[in-house]
């Protein structure tokens, strides 16, 4: 039997919910991001899915501009943390309470 | 056999992605971002047995190799060590898994609403060729648009990681 698209949804949001268990319970910014990543990825596979089993290659077309979004995301938030790092000598949310520097 | 190859990578892809988030052995940030590798590159299987060839090529360029270098680079360049000590909140594991019971209780409804149902054998083929057809034509605005926003990005970065210069 090959899998049909109920199997990718699901292995879609089992990462999905992997993720924003992630970005609830780890504090440290870094691990954040990563899992904020992890859950672009569950909606990427989850668009190439319906993509595929729809006989359609738009949702092709958005995984690719999901993933180059992805990429300018992570460049502008990695810059910013490594700003925050310079102020505050941390990169743990609890240390980033306060929204004065 | 592809039954066997999508068991195979769905179960490295969700293994690996709790590894991320909570691996039990080390609370080290670059041991999440080698799993988070690992993650990525299943994932990148799942694509190709989606017959989506291109995206899967992406996925290994950008993610695995964009992406994860520049977040190995800050995790590098940020000396992370004092946050290992530190242990789960009991309120955040508990609230976390309650967000996730809750987002699996609406999927699962949303799927019982709407059946997916058996449609004819898929045919579509995520070739280049194909891909860039579409890209270069109907979504011809938004990849500009794309463009644009990449250069926004790299201004932007460059003005964030500037030191003062009085």
């Amino acid at each position: 039997m090959t899998p049909g698209l109920e199997h990718y949804l699901v292995v879609s949001l089992l990462l999905f919910a992997l993720g924003l268990l992630g970005v609830i319970i780890r504090r440290n910014l870094l691990v954040i991001y990563m899992s904020l990543e992890m859950m672009l990825n569950a909606a990427n596979l989850a668009l190439v899915a319906f993509s595929r089993f729809n006989n359609n290659l738009n949702g092709q077309v958005m995984v690719f501009f999901i993933i180059t979004v992805a990429a300018a995301e992570v460049a502008v938030g990695l810059a910013l943390i490594v700003a925050l790092y310079r102020q505050r000598q941390s990169a743990h949310v609890e240390d980033l309470a306060t929204m004065k520097l | 056999m592809e039954a066997v190859f999508f068991y195979l990578f769905a179960a490295a892809t969700l293994l690996c992605g709790f590894l991320v988030i909570a691996n039990p052995f080390s609370r080290n940030p670059v041991t999440s971002a080698m799993f988070l590798v690992l993650t990525i590159v299943s994932l990148a299987g799942l694509f190709v047995l989606l017959h989506a060839f291109f995206l899967a090529a992406v996925q290994v360029l950008v993610y695995a190799g964009a992406v994860m270098v520049l977040f190995l680079f800050v995790i590098m360049l940020l000396d992370l060590q004092a946050e290992e000590r530190r242990s789960f909140k009991k309120l955040a594991l508990a609230g976390g898994g309650l967000a996730v019971v809750v987002i699996a209780l609406l999927a699962h409804a949303a799927v019982r609403e709407s059946p997916l149902g058996t449609a004819a054998p898929p045919m579509v083929e995520g070739s280049p060729r194909a891909l860039g057809k579409l890209l270069f034509t109907e979504y011809l605005l938004p990849f500009e648009i794309l463009s644009v926003l990449l250069l926004v990005a790299m201004v932007g970065v460059i003005l964030l990681s500037r030191k003062e210069a009085k």
